[in-house]
């Protein structure tokens, strides 16, 4: 099957087209950056704490098999029960056989990006079970039949008069009243009868720990925590990754999760669920779906340490300003386009164009991945694989041979000023041009830099 | 052969050469006064404190507090509150008790933080259902930061245990905080000492 290639730079024309949502997202996200660093600042070994997580994660990696062993022993001996899922199909059809089993209609659900990967809910819907999203920004992307757009806040993308318009169109709130506080209470009405009635509860993790078995989840908002202890049936959904060893490293993770997220010190609830309330039931479901296969690759295994933090989207400059559904895909931004391709390949494989490789990313990962040298990686891979586009082929080819040779090069530029000042728009902003997109080509100079170099200091040897 | 076993062998194939777990330290050298970080991030959380005006009890406190509040539960016997949780028969019964009252386990002063388990709610949901929390906690049994907090027996022993930290809130909307999203609207830390757990 050959899927479609992503076009992430026409994607993100959409959301361009909206000034007044491009400059709101930018200048929220940029925000969001800033706290981190003042946080961040503000403890004294937080490159140590850095160093420490890093390593820890490395270590988990590098033993994942008996850990998740060790997981497994300790939540069947506190009375989980554990499953097992190769794909996102095999974990849908697991949890809906927990649901079926146990006649459970309703689900509760704090927000979970696996379960997004998963594409979970639909496929639950379309069986018969009712699921709510609870989370606030995860309830307004449902209302509004949309994905998220950032992996911790998932309705970035949306001023307060479109969360108006979503409300109103679905819960019946007054669609020209878009005061957040009005807004939000609105939420927390409609939602509360269903964590009240509902069945089920589910949660992801941000941490599994294999030294007592615990699901251990960080929110804000205390749906996770409405999720779990209400119901009478808990399901986490966990990737293999999220194994840590020990309870003395959540310390470590914790001090630095929100902080890097939101620019907070904490979440609200840091929550571990250890065993079932009496009388209830847990069940914990472990999702490869590709992370096994990820850890056989030598350049991108240690992208299984990301904590799903946000820090690198918020700081990066082109997920700012595309937004997060431009990549249409579960993960965005910098994290995003070095684990989409693994995916597929050809889906993705425009992705790890989407980067202007100025490192930032890496620099403000909580779990130090050397994130933007896996996006240069990728753009190798993803030439010799022959999955480039034609027209970035072509460029790059005429590129390549350009730049091997000095005289080509001192022609190209005298001739790009030229071509720039006379040649008819058309035949300049065509879609050959991709720095003819969403902007003006710049003036070239009067004078290129070679000329102005022999000007003023001499001919060169 | 099962997932299980489909997983963890491809994984084994596929683990890179094995790399040392760390010590975690304490991170506690030249530390700021603990109860004055306390106050500082429990604020900074949209938490408020409390202290016990003297001769006062918590029930008056709570009353004094909450005027309007019909239904308030009492998971401490520090509190008597007007309905008997033990009397419940499902956690969802909770959802119109007005204030909850509980003690924490202790305290965490990096971040403003309480611990609590089943052993200190009762019924967990009561941290969450109920409209406002109000929580007890001895100001000799704050540590000073998290690295300290992860040491006590409690995330080893309890089913469920939260470092909870001030009332629930949602920034979802163009980042305008709000407190009171789903959980509690708001958590009040009354500084008093006792509760020998």
């Amino acid at each position: 099957m050959r899927e479609k290639r992503i076009d992430h730079a026409e994607a993100a024309s959409e959301f361009i087209a909206s000034t007044e949502h491009v400059a709101f997202h930018d200048r929220r996200l940029w925000d969001l950056r800033k706290k981190r660093d003042r946080e961040s600042e503000s403890i004294p070994e937080w490159e140590e704490l850095r160093r420490l997580a890093s390593a820890i994660k490395e270590h988990t990696l590098t033993h994942l098999a008996d850990y998740l062993e060790e997981f497994e022993r300790n939540a069947i001996a506190n009375g989980a029960r554990v499953h097992w899922a190769v794909d996102a199909i095999e974990h849908n059809e697991i949890v809906l056989d927990i649901l079926r089993n146990r006649g459970a209609k309703t689900l509760v659900k704090a927000k979970s990006m696996l379960t997004e990967e998963c594409d979970m809910r639909p496929f639950l819907e379309k069986r018969g079970v009712t699921v709510i999203e609870t989370d606030l920004a995860e309830r307004i992307q449902q209302l509004d039949d949309e994905p998220p757009s950032h992996i911790v806040v998932p309705s970035v993308h949306k001023l307060r008069q479109d969360v108006a318009q979503v409300f109103g169109r679905t819960i019946g709130t007054d669609p020209t009243n878009s005061d957040p506080h009005y807004l939000a209470e609105s939420q927390r009405q409609n939602t509360r009868p269903y964590f009240v009635g509902a069945e089920a509860g589910m949660t992801g993790a941000n941490f599994a720990v294999a030294e007592t078995g615990s699901i251990v989840v960080c929110t804000n908002e205390g749906n996770a925590d409405l999720s779990v202890n209400v119901p009478p049936l808990y399901i986490a959904s966990v990737g293999v990754e999220k194994l840590i060893p020990r309870v003395r490293d959540l310390g470590v993770f914790v001090r630095m999760l929100s902080r890097s997220a939101l620019g907070s010190p904490i979440t609200q609830y840091t929550s571990h669920m250890r065993a079932p309330r009496p009388g209830t039931e847990m069940h914990i479901v472990l999702v490869d779906n590709g992370r096994s296969e990820r850890l056989g690759m030598a350049d991108f295994w240690t992208s299984l340490k990301c904590i799903r933090c946000g820090a690198c989207m918020n700081t990066c400059p082109v997920y700012r300003r595309s937004g997060g559904l431009s990549y249409g895909a579960t993960y965005s931004g910098p994290i995003g386009v070095i684990i989409d391709p693994t995916f597929s390949l050809r889906k993705y494989s425009n992705l790890p164009f989407a980067s202007t490789l100025n490192g930032s990313c890496s620099n403000v990962c909580p779990v130090k991945i050397n994130i933007h040298e896996q996006i240069y990686k990728w753009r190798q891979v993803i030439a010799e694989r022959g999955q480039l586009p034609f027209v970035k082929k072509q460029a790059m080819q005429a590129a390549g041979k350009v730049l091997a040779s000095p005289k080509l090069y001192r022609a190209a530029v005298e001739g790009a000023s030229a071509a720039s000042e006379y040649l008819p728009r058309f035949m300049l902003y065509t879609r050959f041009n991709a720095w003819g997109r969403q902007r003006e080509v710049p003036v070239a100079p009067q004078q290129t830099f070679r000329q102005w170099y022999i000007k003023n200091r001499g001919q060169p040897s | 052969m099962s997932s299980r076993d489909d997983i963890l062998g491809v994984i084994r194939r596929h683990q890179p050469a094995a790399r040392p777990l760390p010590d975690v330290p304490l991170f506690d050298a030249n530390l700021p006064p603990m109860l004055d970080r306390f106050k500082e991030a429990v604020t900074r959380m949209g938490g408020k404190l409390a202290e016990l005006p003297r001769g006062s009890d918590v029930d008056a406190f709570v009353r004094d507090r909450f005027p309007d509040a019909r239904i308030i539960c009492s998971a401490t016997p520090e509190a008597r509150g007007t309905r008997d949780l033990a009397t419940l028969s499902a956690p969802a019964d909770l959802q119109d008790v007005d204030v909850g009252v509980v003690r924490a386990r202790f305290g965490v002063a990096e971040t403003g933080s309480v611990f609590l388990s089943e052993t200190e709610l009762q019924v967990n949901a009561i941290g969450y259902l109920v409209q406002h929390f109000v929580i007890l906690l001895d100001p000799a049994v704050i540590l000073p930061n998290l690295h300290h907090a992860y040491e006590q027996p409690g995330f080893r022993e309890a089913r469920y245990a939260v470092l909870m930290t001030g009332p629930s809130a949602t920034a979802d909307i163009e980042g305008i905080l709000i407190h009171g999203a789903q959980g509690v609207r708001s958590l009040t830390i009354v500084l008093m000492s006792g509760g020998a757990q």
